[in-house]
């Protein structure tokens, strides 16, 4: 269950992100209240990597792909990226590392400033780094939009003369113009059609191969995250709960909520009954003032005594597959979601940030 | 007080017959089809599916249905049955009546349908005051039991509250006490949970489909998503460039696809059991221009069974080896003309001329 530790991360020597002991905080009101978005995730990255975050709206993965960088600097923890502890930088030696570190957004069409062409948008990093020539910049962006499946000579048109699964293609073809070591996708297919999905994450398979870069993949559909991912990392409600690659996670999972999450995808197959029981039940607590020990206790029909008092912190349950929960799942094992967890008369608030009760 | 409340049960058949629907709007590019001679047959009680990608003409047809589409420069031909009666031609204060009370709507965006400046309770109790003759007090306590009903936790706290005070989901849920709250005997849930995390989907799903056959309401299911559609439609209705290019019971189809949109459609979907950085299957090019959409079958350019006929003839609807199931195709999925026609496209190097034109 949501918990915290750092046994799975790699030796650093290895990896091209190494984030320890992440904690997000947003102060609200003036009664010192604090939003508990992230408190305590560790992760690390080898280069060609794809890290696969997922969990439902709440969990903090895009405030944590957001705190790697630094937008807004985490409140501790360390998020060390090629050598470099990013969380030391300020001011014009953040601002270096800048283009290096790229970021694909949710909603294609809003990411887009509507006035530019879209020559200017995938052109802007080349133009503010001064990277090249004039004539190379230009011949760079031919190469990207080229490359992300946009005919170049298009250029001087603006976004909403594009679909949505276009402009996505266009946010990609900036982020990858800088040559960038690590792109942060965040939720980058959610708002486009099942065809479109398919077609764009082709294309971040492509990028990643042609132009050699480590992803982190934010999405909370677990089929999408399994096609992308080389390994991944299941959050809830600030926490980690489970980490591993993708075949064995989703295999047998360990964690109840991975268990909730797998049971929740629809599945493409009219004999397949969409079963009640296995759904999951409730809304995420709030984040102000989180339940104690395993913060998904409230939810999980395991939960114990134990899980209210204590924290669990990850631990092997299987090579390279870990899991912070004190009673993980059996290989095979369902669970009955109708049953409630620890702790659930205290009423979670409805609502994700705690501002109606 | 609604007339049309007085008059059900004496009309035996099917709920909502659709004939031949053409809605198209004036642009100043030129007419768009959106949605061109759909027909469409509803039982009471009953789930149908309606799927296909952005710009389909799924969403059009719903509202089309409901006739709530702005009227400037809308052109509505065919005929919409409910119950028997033609409302198509009905004006806007005689389908107040039916807007409601007898159908109603679940729109995609819970943040943008409902209003960020009314209180919960009072946009349910809206509804019913407007259709049923109770008292304020009761209309009130309706609400209570509906936002109960929709498992939402302290309803009677909710309903003094505003929209921004929900989570996604639980606005989604008030939505559904809105729409039901005159007992609609047909609903329309337009992608309803596209907006939605994968467990908050199942939830609310779950709660609609409890609501429905508790209610006996029947519904349209309007999705992009094929596995939503599958474990809860009974029949299910695939569009393309605003035509019903595949309809058939739900196990049929999908036993049994005969159209080549219908099979892209669903080999897009990345499968859980396959395996990680496996290549996605996708449909190469875009939708076609509604305002000149190609001659022929509209799904040609993007078809990896096309052939010459597909590009000049469009094919009728016609009757597949089940009951109740019709396609739109030349060279159907699982035929020989079918396969002959593939295998000759791949012997022959032709891919679809959308795909050469580099894949938007």
């Amino acid at each position: 269950m949501a918990g915290t530790g750092t046994v799975h991360l790699r030796d650093p020597d290895a990896t091209l992100l190494r984030v320890e002991d992440l904690v997000v905080e947003f102060p609200i009101g003036h009664a010192g209240e604090r939003v508990h978005a992230v408190s305590g995730v560790s992760l690390d990255i080898a280069p060609g990597e794809t890290l696969g975050l997922v969990g439902e709206s709440g969990c903090g993965k895009s405030t944590t792909g957001r705190a790697v960088m630094q937008l807004p600097p985490p409140v501790a923890g360390t998020v060390r990226f090629d050598g470099v502890d990013l969380t030391t930088l300020h001011g014009e030696a953040l601002r270096r590392m800048r283009p290096r570190l790229q970021m694909i957004f949710q909603d294609p069409i809003s990411s887009l400033n509507p006035r530019r062409r879209i020559r200017e948008i995938v052109s802007e990093g080349l133009d503010i780094w001064e990277i090249g020539a004039k004539n190379d910049r230009d011949a760079k962006v031919d190469e990207v939009l080229e490359a992300v499946g946009i005919d170049p000579a298009g250029g001087g048109r603006r976004p909403h003369e594009f679909s949505g699964g276009q402009c996505q293609r266009i946010s990609i073809a900036r982020a990858v113009v800088t040559d960038p070591k690590l792109i942060i996708c965040d939720e980058p297919v959610s708002a486009l059609d099942v065809s479109v999905q398919a077609q764009i994450l082709n294309l971040l398979e492509d990028m990643k191969h042609r132009y050699g870069l480590t992803l982190v993949f934010i999405a909370h559909d677990l089929a999408v995250v399994k096609n992308v991912s080389d390994r991944v990392l299941v959050m809830y409600l600030g926490k980690m709960c489970e980490v591993g690659a993708p075949e064995d996670l989703f295999a047998s999972p360990s964690h109840p909520y991975t268990g909730a999450l797998l049971a929740a995808i629809p599945v493409p197959d009219p004999s397949v009954r969409p079963d009640e029981e296995h759904v999951l039940g409730g809304e995420v607590p709030s984040p102000i003032h989180p339940p104690s020990g395993c913060r998904f206790r409230t939810r999980c029909p395991k939960a114990q005594e134990r899980c209210a008092n204590e924290e669990p912190t990850l631990r092997e349950v299987a090579p390279n597959h870990y899991v912070a929960c004190h009673f993980p799942l059996e290989p095979g094992e369902l669970i009955d979601f109708t049953r409630v967890g620890i702790g659930a008369s205290v009423q979670p608030s409805p609502d994700g940030h705690g501002s109606s009760s | 007080m609604s007339d049309a409340r007085f008059e059900e049960s004496a009309y035996g058949g099917p709920l909502l017959e659709v004939t031949d629907l053409t809605t198209s709007f004036s642009t100043d590019r030129g007419v768009v089809r959106a949605v061109d001679g759909v027909s469409l047959v509803l039982e009471r009680g009953k789930t149908l599916g309606i799927v296909g990608e952005s710009g389909s003409g799924k969403t059009v047809l719903s509202r089309s249905i409901m006739n709530l589409l702005p009227k400037r420069g809308l052109q509505r031909e065919g005929s919409v049955r409910f119950e028997g009666k033609e409302i198509s031609e009905l004006p806007a204060d005689a389908m107040r009546h039916y807007w409601g009370a007898q159908m109603a709507m679940i729109f995609q965006d819970p943040m943008t349908s409902l209003n960020p400046v009314m209180k919960i309770g009072n946009q349910i109790t809206e509804a019913i005051r407007e259709h049923l003759d109770v008292t304020p007090d009761y209309a009130r306590d309706l609400a209570e039991s509906l936002l109960a009903s929709v498992r939402i936790p302290e309803p009677h706290v909710r309903l003094n509250e505003y929209p921004h005070q929900l989570s996604g989901g639980m606005r989604q849920r008030v939505c559904i006490a809105v729409a039901l709250a005159c007992g609609p005997k047909l609903l329309f849930a337009d992608e309803p949970t596209t907006a939605l995390d994968v467990t908050v989907q199942a939830q609310v799903l779950d709660l609609i489909a409890g609501q429905q056959a508790e209610r006996f309401m029947a519904m349209v299911l309007v999705t992009h998503d094929l596995g939503v559609v599958a474990g809860r439609a009974e029949r299910v209705a695939v569009m393309y460039a605003g035509r019903v290019v595949e309809e058939a019971p739900t196990g049929v189809l999908f036993a049994d696809m005969k159209m080549p949109y219908s099979e892209a459609l669903l080999a897009s979907i990345p499968k859980l059991d396959a395996h990680s950085h496996v290549r996605l299957n996708t449909i190469p090019g875009r939708p076609p221009d509604l305002v000149h959409p190609p001659a022929g079958c509209k799904f040609a350019p993007r078809c990896p069974y096309v052939q010459d006929r597909c590009l000049e003839e469009e094919p009728p609807l016609r009757a597949g080896p089940t009951a109740g199931h019709q396609f739109r195709c030349w060279f159907p999925v699982g035929t020989p003309e079918g396969q002959e026609a593939r295998a000759k496209n791949e012997r022959e190097g032709r891919v679809p001329a959308a795909a050469v034109a580099g894949g938007h």
